[in-house]
């Protein structure tokens, strides 16, 4: 009688707790599984980011160990937020911003929509055209110095070569009014292929029985053009223009290479400043206030731009 | 073709296509090409101007091919006095070069060093944050886990903050820590960095995995862990492999926080290359060569495993 009974239940126990009894339970391997993650994250993105707003209220100097903190409230903020050389600063980025942006996408939807075309061997070229987005930008701005030296530097020699300029006449690296051209260049030269992947990937989501729909109904292939490709682009060019645009936010590693700022503090963008401000000149309480002030501007901008985003998706 | 295709360009169009499109793609190269050059010339050779870029022609356009440049990046020198050198013949071919301008190798340069850094650096970083990754991603694909689109969205939103912000608090913490300037310390913050791609583009993989392979192991009398790295990682390897070589490429490449974070014993490659210096200036043709040898693996990753990685590119993209 106890035996059948035992065999009941065993046979009553539904598959899952059988399973937890062998093993850990689905819910714990979840916990186990991404509770590293998240520790990580905490520990390295949250965590200090959590210390950076607290450090924003305080005129810590990193270098001086020993000195107690004092809280200062408002006091960076307020600073930041009246300092005229910082909205200064803030508008040459959003030129450079424009400019590089707009190449980028310029040539990048260019070029995607050629490589669309399918002609023998484009995945090959594909693969050159992305080689420059994949390498370190600190290197490719070490290198694109060298290439902008005056006088023996290939790109003045270059453009000597086609505009019969004198090459010891200008200096990309070295001239006030140049110096911002040169960094849009190389950022062009890197960043175009990621814009042309995102667009080809667009293209290539288009089904073609729209194009045939198209041709039934006789609309000429410049019509198709902009009645059809564009907006069926239209939310992958924005959300590669989305991607650029924080990267760019956050570019450092290229423009500490190839200018340092320079000259003078022309194309000293905002990440240039705030590591003058807070490894140079060591004034990180006021420094952790520009990085949150920096940070706050950019994910409102992003937010908005999201939102602008799914509208043109929902359409 | 005999199928009518409105689709298809014609013949013309491709050509036309192709054309400009390599056009682009060798414009492009002109850089590259153009350091892989300079990394073999002599320093006269390097900055004499109209440049010179025939190799081995004794014309004006052209140079003689040197490995002064790689000797240089790989070595320390110094001057000796004449009586020395005439003392001393010279070791071996490296040493041989370096004699022209009355020098003497001494040591190793710490190049080997630096890129060895980058090596364990770049390796460790990305085999932990696949590791966690795939873990996590698996979490995410297969189990309902309370606010998982919150968390997700947490796990992206975090990078979107510039190295910079959060520099400062590192800085500081690993300077409590005895972190800074150590590889695990550059390990650990590479796969912060990295473990948010690493869980979206993961997340995608698995989702892909159908379910019933899974839950026919587990009636087969597998655990859960088991089913997990029996049946789901074998069939996630390709995904796995995608995404280490993008965790492996940007811990190759990253700059901001080695140059803040490290001086000397953890150093990697991208700080030290700039800073080599000739005599009478910067090296050239030594930093060239190191940028050369420095950027060849990620190129030729690139071109191997172009497939999957142009894939992670715009599907990472396409699903955010």
């Amino acid at each position: 009688m106890s035996d059948k009974t035992v065999d009941r239940v065993a046979a009553a126990t539904p598959v899952q707790v059988a399973r937890k009894i062998r093993g850990l339970s689905d819910r714990a391997i979840a916990w186990i599984f991404v509770a590293p993650t998240i520790f990580l994250l905490l520990a390295i993105n949250i965590f200090p980011l959590i210390w950076t707003i607290r450090l924003s209220f305080t005129n810590y100097k990193a270098n001086r160990i020993n000195r107690e903190p004092e809280w200062i409230g408002l006091r960076n903020y307020e600073r930041i937020l009246t300092d005229s050389d910082i909205w200064l600063n803030m508008q040459s980025k959003a030129h450079f911003q424009f400019w590089t942006i707009f190449f980028q996408v310029l040539i990048g939807f260019t070029l995607a929509w050629l490589i669309n075309k399918k002609f023998k061997g484009n995945d090959l070229w594909t693969t050159i055209i992305v080689l420059p987005m994949m390498l370190s930008p600190a290197v490719v701005g070490n290198f694109w110095k060298f290439l902008y030296q005056p006088q023996i530097g290939l790109f003045n020699y270059i453009i000597a070569f086609f505009t019969g300029k004198d090459p010891s006449s200008f200096e990309m690296l070295g001239q006030v009014n140049l110096a911002p051209w040169s960094i849009v260049i190389v950022d062009t030269w890197m960043w175009t292929p990621f814009v042309m992947l995102i667009c080809l990937a667009g293209l290539r989501s288009i089904p073609d029985y729209i194009y045939e729909a198209a041709e039934v109904d006789r609309a000429s292939k410049l019509r198709q053009f902009f009645t059809i490709t564009v907006p069926m682009v239209l939310p992958f060019l924005m959300l590669a223009v989305l991607f650029r645009g924080i990267e760019n936010f956050k570019m450092f590693d290229l423009v500490v290479q190839l200018t340092g700022g320079g000259p003078g503090s022309t194309t000293e963008l905002t990440s240039i400043n705030l590591k003058r401000e807070a490894f140079e000149k060591w004034r990180t309480g006021y420094a952790s206030a520009y990085a949150i002030v920096l940070f706050v501007t950019v994910f409102g901008l992003a937010s908005i731009y999201v939102k602008a985003l799914n509208k043109v998706k929902e359409r | 073709m005999s199928s009518f295709s409105v689709t298809e360009p014609s013949k013309r169009t491709k050509w036309f296509a192709g054309a400009l499109v390599i056009t682009y793609a060798l414009i492009t190269m002109i850089p590259l090409v153009w350091i892989g050059l300079t990394g073999f010339k002599s320093p006269a050779d390097a900055i004499s101007y109209p440049p010179k870029y025939i190799i081995g022609s004794d014309s004006e356009a052209g140079f003689q091919p040197t490995l002064e440049g790689y000797v240089n990046l790989f070595t320390t020198r110094t001057r000796q006095t004449e009586e020395f050198l005439a003392n001393n013949p010279p070791e071996n071919w490296a040493d041989e070069i370096v004699r022209q301008y009355d020098m003497v190798i001494v040591g190793p340069s710490k190049f080997g060093e630096r890129f060895l850094n980058s090596v364990i650096i770049g390796f460790g970083s990305t085999f932990l944050s696949v590791l966690l990754g795939t873990q996590a991603a698996y979490a995410f694909s297969r189990f309902k886990i309370p606010l998982a689109d919150d968390l997700l969205f947490f796990i992206l939103s975090t990078r979107m903050m510039p190295p910079i912000a959060v520099a400062i608090p590192i800085f500081l913490m690993y300077r409590n820590l005895g972190l800074s300037d150590t590889h695990l310390g550059m390990i650990l913050l590479y796969t912060a960095v990295n473990i948010s791609l690493a869980v979206w583009l993961l997340k995608g993989f698995i989702d892909e995995i159908p379910r019933e392979y899974e839950e026919a192991a587990l009636i087969d009398g597998y655990t859960r862990f088991q089913a997990f790295y029996k049946v789901v990682l074998p069939q996630a390897a390709t995904g796995i492999a995608s995404t280490a070589i993008f965790c492996l490429i940007f811990a190759w490449n990253e700059y901001a926080f080695a140059v803040l974070l490290t001086t000397a014993n953890a150093q990697t490659a991208p700080p030290f290359i700039p800073t080599i210096i000739g005599v009478g200036g910067l090296d050239w043709p030594a930093i060239a060569a190191g940028v050369t040898i420095f950027l060849l693996p990620v190129m030729i990753f690139t071109i191997f495993l172009r497939k999957h990685l142009l894939r992670g590119i715009t599907f990472g993209a396409v699903r955010k």
